[in-house]
């Protein structure tokens, strides 16, 4: 298991030269002027960065006030004796509130949670899995809806949230049914 | 929708802080994030011109195409309106190859090409196709081989085994997945 974990993440290193190295064959076989088109396409990623910039300081600044209030403590407190009914341990609702909102913040509750319960405790396991299981959804939804000037979103924020919500309870059942309770 | 989200989410985390006392720390901490989003930005410049850049050579030498057009079978099912041979699936494909992979250096750039493609296809450019919130739900479950992150902390933690959690990680994403692709074809005939 072990060497084969190592076999594994060191491999993630070279997928991303050999894609590079594919696409750069692959277009010069094909005679692309290999120089111009990736100026070309490097002046697109700058402008649609530039075009991020707005929607981003948005979210951010309301996401850091939501956040930094204890309000996401607050829900926590609340919703918590009803959710441990469904199978989730109140210590892992931080987690649950916070990924939606925050990349940095839920990885700093992953690993105060690991520390604090131990990574090979039942609760450390279960916050693992729910920290690589979703996405921050306002995030993702800012970023790709802001650099193509989207206003009315549908039903992105319903779904993304059932999924999410999905990705918390199967983590809860799902490692209580791998590594028992 | 957005909008009554983003005033409750200012709204409530103002009055929280009134009610307990950290007014002056709310607020500083509000600033700093506003700061946080133009550093990343300008890291993403970088990034983003490296990856468009690779992303416009696959492009133009029809490699885009190309991978569209083999996975195309699948892909139909999930995004019904995207014509075969239209550079939005090779962009949406190679945006979830690098999530699964754990790039998600180059999964951003791939994701925003996607989201241009498809806006391409859009009539109504100020509402959001159904393969955008398809594309975006797929997004939020991102399966991803290898939680790397995670991994790293729970060895620094001194956890006896700390890849034990690949196998419950990719069981959860893929039900989260799964069920967000359900609910996306359940729900976007109810959403003008």
């Amino acid at each position: 298991m072990f060497v084969l974990r190592n076999i594994a993440i060191s491999a993630t290193v070279y997928v991303m030269p050999i894609i590079i190295i594919f696409i750069l064959i692959y277009g010069y076989l094909k005679d692309v002027k290999l120089y111009e088109t990736f100026i070309e396409g490097a002046k697109e990623g700058l402008n649609v960065s530039i075009k991020i910039l707005p929607y981003l300081v948005t979210m951010l600044f309301a996401i850091s006030i939501l956040r930094e209030s204890g309000a996401i403590d607050m829900i926590t407190d609340i919703s918590g004796p009803l959710l441990k009914l469904l199978g989730i341990p109140p210590e892992v609702l931080p987690l649950a509130f916070m990924k939606p909102f925050s990349g940095g913040g839920s990885l700093g509750i992953t690993a105060d949670i690991i520390s604090k319960y131990g990574p090979d405790s039942q609760i450390g396991r279960i916050a693992s899995t729910m920290m690589g299981s979703t996405e921050t959804i306002f995030y993702t939804m800012t970023v790709y809806y802001g650099a193509i000037g989207i206003k009315k979103m549908r039903h992105t924020l319903v779904c993304a949230l059932i999924a999410h919500i999905t990705g918390v309870i199967a983590s809860c059942i799902i490692c209580n049914i791998v590594f028992g309770v | 929708m957005i909008n009554t989200i983003w005033f409750f989410m200012i709204f409530i985390g103002i009055v929280l802080s009134f009610i307990k006392g950290n007014t002056a720390a709310v607020m500083d901490a509000s600033l700093k994030g506003a700061a946080n989003a133009v550093e990343l930005t300008i890291g993403l410049i970088g990034v983003m011109g490296v990856w468009c850049g690779v992303m416009k050579i696959a492009e133009k030498s029809g490699l885009t195409e190309a991978i569209g057009k083999i996975m195309h079978p699948f892909m139909r099912l999930i995004f019904p309106d995207i014509p075969k041979r239209h550079p939005a699936m090779g962009a949406i494909i190679l945006n979830i190859s690098s999530n699964i992979l754990g790039l998600s250096n180059a999964a951003t750039p791939f994701g925003i090409k996607a989201m241009e493609e498809m806006q391409k296809l859009n009539n109504n450019k100020d509402r959001a196709t159904d393969s955008m919130v398809m594309f975006l739900v797929i997004n939020s479950a991102c399966i991803q081989i290898i939680p790397s992150t995670v991994i790293s902390i729970r060895s620094s933690a001194g956890s006896k085994n700390p890849s034990e959690i690949i196998i419950t990680t990719l069981i959860a994403t893929a039900m989260a997945g799964l069920v967000g692709i359900i609910s996306c074809k359940m729900l976007e005939r109810y959403y003008e």
